[in-house]
């Protein structure tokens, strides 16, 4: 049963016109995407700064209206015309814990908006809520007259889960969920992101910079290079044998306790320019494996053999 | 509130204009129960009696009426009127810019420029034009006020609107199934009022002023009403022979004007979180050092940090940013300082060079030895010369560490310049050298490049050759890396790595991340609570680390290979470090604590190179 289900999803942001002249294409944050997560999966997204997964998410949500393709929520497409239906369905958690808590409103008026306005619940009935997701996200409930401020990160992205759990989604985005965590503190969330997903049978998308929490806590791994997923695959295989070298490079980049250090990329390359996208492989010029093809024809996301899949002329070998 | 009254009470100024215009509002209020003559009947028998003659303390105007009424009844008007106009304006420009901002796009630039078209008339123009259209009369005048002022209002709410519509808990609220009108009263509204409560504070005292300039040219009240501004008005043709008449309205004019823009700024200062931060206060060029004892002895490394210790104060609390940290690098060496934030790492790092900021920063124990030079000591200039000569830091942002106004090549060659007495053209011949140095292609080009043209990593570079530009022994690096992508880490650390060995630096990296310590330090030094906590060899750490912190903060880092599992946590939070337990600042969150870790300071012991400062260490060192 398919719990998510994108096809050819895109978002080019537009220029603004010239004074004289046509407009510019505009940029294409996210080029068509497709992917399916199945119930009770976590799909890991994973990408550098610029390549889209911020903006593929806020797509999910209906933050943002994609240019093309659609949204399917568990057989259904998504609406985004009205906000307390798609609320009830997908929800998601902001990197920023404390920025997305209003530090003008208590932990229980915020923790309550999502029950008022989605399930139009009565007041009895909401503290009883509440209280029983603040014992599931191992918070105290004195906490609830308190202001945001009061917090520090770890707690206030708890704080920021609970209000994602109030909704009683089936989907929950996690967007760098824990980046701006201590280390000590990031494992105690993550964990108890797992908890959650196994007692209320959620489902999870979890897009982060960081391989080695993605590979711990997802089923799945889609990596995104340049707006577009360059490779899909099962989480304990996909980084020990890759088989784009986006994704080698990355794992090779990653910092590991005892592997010498080393610049994987030769010097100087950079990233394509999204202004100006060059034909063919967008990762061609940082590629170690180029040929002619590579220039100039877009490689196709294919089958590499046990639900492994990449977009690439010259894949990896074992 | 207290709080707020208090901050408000601070500034004297504030309180006298507290205090003048309390006093002049009573007054007002007080003023129809008040024994006075009626300030509209004429006696022409008394005209223009002086101020203090029978009956009327403050004389008569050229109609024989009384000043002291017509002076109190015309204070209550143009109080009014003011305040209602203030309101008015508030109101509207407030809703105009709430709206605009929160919508943007289309709606956003239709309503600016219409407001940008009524800011574009000379407001009293503007004024008298709408008195015109609407007839003389107090009411059209306040409407005149009101309406000049709305664009004033409109465009302060609109730029804070603007900045608050970006931010996450706005958008937490449409997926919490929120609708527009209900965003805008119960999640942008309460963030903006302490701005429109500023702004009307600060306009209260101008809109009384331009009511009374419409009264005075006859627009505003009307006879036999008075306002300050007809008072002011009708003693014009008297004011050389009889002065008092347009003194005694014109003392009450500048009184309130005067106290409610005092009143106004002390308001603006304590609501304004900038202000109350203290982040306007200008911090001192060099750290403040408060140092009593003996020093500690110098070392001969190159660079030695002995038992310093760097507090914050604020108010009547003292935090303990670092306390009593020792660590020392040799040529060539690259020392890891790894801690989670608030573990006083940065600090450490900023106080090497004076550079933590005082206030409230204070240094009140031990000593930074630079080739036997003790550093905390020393004179502003001595320490300017050795800033980013000898001793250079890479920050964690490179976006907010370059000038976003001048070219990077410029900036580069400021940086040598400050030190050497080197032409423009080699200065810049230099800056390409080291930008080629650190790998940036094109450099002959990218010198003319403004920082924002530049990519993060591309920045990075810039700082790490601005930091190399005059050829420092040591770098001190704080989380140069934390910013950047991983691809790009690896680039920069490879970098660091062959720059230490090609020119013999030494490196303070201070960081979060054990993989990148791993890679690139010799030794490290694990912070917790302003202290260390352990230090020894990168390897022999990494492999048996002897704190209890050490071990669980590495095992709950997950690291790449491992695949899908439940990772260690160590339960509770870092203490606060203006409330530090006696003895073990871990023993609260620790699995092994006993009492007798809680009963005096625990030392920092082993066997050179190593040492724990714990009573039961993991492993013996």
């Amino acid at each position: 049963m398919l719990a998510l289900r994108v096809q050819n999803l895109s978002k080019t942001f537009p220029l603004k016109k010239p004074l004289f002249g046509a407009a510019a294409p505009g940029v294409r944050a996210v080029r068509p995407t497709s992917f399916d997560v199945a119930r009770g999966e976590t799909l890991g997204v994973v990408g550098e700064s610029g390549c889209g997964k911020s903006t593929l998410a806020r797509m999910l949500v209906g933050l943002l209206d994609p240019t093309e393709g659609s949204i399917e929520i568990e057989g259904h497409a998504l609406n985004t015309a009205d906000p307390s239906e798609f609320g009830k369905l997908i929800q998601y958690v902001f990197q920023d814990p404390n920025s997305s808590l209003n530090p003008r409103k208590t932990i229980r008026q915020i923790m309550e908006a999502p029950l008022k306005h989605l399930h139009k619940m009565a007041k009895p009935e909401r503290d009883q809520r509440i209280r029983e997701i603040f014992a599931s996200v191992n918070l105290r409930e004195s906490f609830l007259d308190r202001y945001p401020h009061e917090f520090s990160g770890g707690q206030a992205q708890r704080i920021g889960i609970a209000r994602a759990l109030a909704a009683q989604p089936r989907i929950i985005i996690l967007d760098e969920p824990v980046s701006a965590l201590d280390v000590s503190v990031q494992a105690q969330v993550l964990n108890l992101l797992a908890d959650l997903k196994a007692q209320f049978g959620l489902t999870y998308l979890f897009i982060t910079h960081d391989l080695a929490v993605v590979e711990a806590v997802s089923d799945r791994i889609v990596v995104l290079y340049f707006g577009t997923v360059v490779e899909v695959g099962r989480a304990e295989r996909i980084f020990a044998r890759p088989r784009h070298p986006y994704t080698k490079l990355l794992a090779d980049c990653a910092p590991v306790v005892g592997r010498p250090l080393t610049a994987p990329e030769q010097k100087g390359s950079e990233l394509p320019d999204p202004l100006n996208p060059p034909p063919g492989c967008a990762f061609a010029g940082r590629c170690p494996r180029t040929t002619e093809i590579c220039w100039t024809t877009e490689p196709e996301l294919k089958s590499m053999g046990e639900d492994q899949l990449a977009a690439c002329h010259q894949p990896l070998e074992d | 509130m207290t709080l707020f009254l208090n901050l408000v009470f601070r500034n004297r100024l504030a309180a006298m204009g507290a205090v003048v215009i309390t006093a002049i509002l009573l007054l007002a209020l007080l003023t129809p129960i008040l024994p006075m003559h009626d300030p509209d009947v004429t006696a022409t028998a008394d005209r223009f009696k002086r101020p203090f003659s029978d009956g009327h303390i403050l004389g008569t105007d050229h109609l024989g009426r009384d000043l002291l009424s017509r002076l109190l009844h015309g204070t209550r008007l143009s109080l009014a009127v003011g305040i209602a106009a203030a309101l008015i304006a508030a109101a509207t420009g407030a809703t105009i810019g709430i709206v605009a901002g929160y919508f943007g796009g289309r709606i956003d630039n239709v309503i600016m420029r219409v407001v940008d078209m009524l800011m574009a008339f000379p407001y009293i123009l503007l004024a008298l034009a709408i008195v015109a259209a609407l007839g003389p009369g107090l009411m059209n005048a306040l409407i005149a006020v009101a309406a000049v002022n709305v664009p004033f209002f409109a465009r302060n709410i609109r730029g804070i609107t603007v900045g608050l519509a970006g931010r996450e808990f706005i958008e937490a609220a449409t997926l919490a199934g929120m609708g527009h009108t209900k965003i805008i009263l119960t999640e942008l509204l309460p963030n903006v009022l302490p701005v429109i409560v500023i702004a009307m504070s600060t306009t209260v005292g101008w809109m009384i002023l331009e009511t009374a300039g419409l009264s005075f040219l006859g627009l505003g009240s009307q006879p036999p009403q008075a306002d300050l501004g007809s008072m002011l008005g009708e003693a014009r043709s008297a004011m050389i022979s009889h002065p008092h008449t347009s003194v005694v309205p014109g003392i009450m004019i500048f009184l309130i004007v005067m106290s409610i823009n005092l009143l106004g700024d002390g308001v603006r200062d304590a609501l304004d979180p900038r202000l109350r931060s203290g982040a306007l206060s200008r911090p001192r060029a060099t750290t403040l050092v408060d140092r009593k004892g003996p020093l500690p002895a110098p070392t001969n490394d190159l660079l030695s940090i002995r038992d310093l210790e760097t507090q914050f104060h604020v108010g009547a609390r003292t935090y303990k940013a670092v306390g009593g940290v020792s660590l020392a690098v040799k040529p060539g060496e690259c020392l890891g300082v790894i801690g989670e934030s608030g573990s006083g790492k940065s600090v450490t790092a900023l106080s090497v060079m004076g550079l933590v900021a005082s206030p409230p920063g204070v240094i009140t124990s031990g000593a930074v030895y630079f080739q036997g030079e003790d550093l905390i000591g020393a004179a502003y200039e001595t320490l300017r010369k050795k800033r980013g000569d000898r001793v250079a830091y890479i920050f964690q942002d490179p976006l907010s560490t370059l000038h976003p106004l001048y070219r990077v090549g410029h900036q580069l060659a400021e940086a040598i310049q400050s030190h050497q007495k080197v032409p423009n053209h080699k200065a810049r011949a230099r800056a390409i050298q080291l930008l080629k140095d650190v790998r940036i292609p094109n450099a002959d080009s990218r010198i003319d490049d403004y920082p924002h043209e530049m990519s993060g990593g591309m920045r990075q570079r810039v700082g790490i050759a601005m930091a190399l530009a005059n050829d420092p022994d040591v770098i001190i690096a704080d989380e140069p890396t934390t910013a950047l992508d991983v691809t790009v880490q690896a680039q920069i650390l490879s970098l660091l790595n062959d720059l230490r060995r090609d020119r013999g630096l030494a490196i303070i990296f201070i960081t979060h991340d054990f993989g990148v310590i791993a890679q690139l330090c010799d030794r490290v030094a694990v912070m917790y609570a302003g202290r260390i906590v352990e230090e020894g060899p990168t390897q022999a750490v990494l492999d048996a680390p002897a704190h209890p912190y050490t071990k669980h903060l590495i095992a709950c880092v997950p690291e790449l290979g491992q695949g899908r599992r439940v990772l260690a946590t160590i339960p509770g939070l870092p203490p606060m470090v203006d409330d530090l337990p006696l003895g073990c600042a871990f023993a609260p969150r620790c699995y092994k604590a006993q009492d007798k870790c809680r009963e005096r300071e625990i030392q920092l012991l082993g066997t050179k190179p190593r040492a724990v400062r714990c009573l039961f260490p993991e492993e013996p060192v």
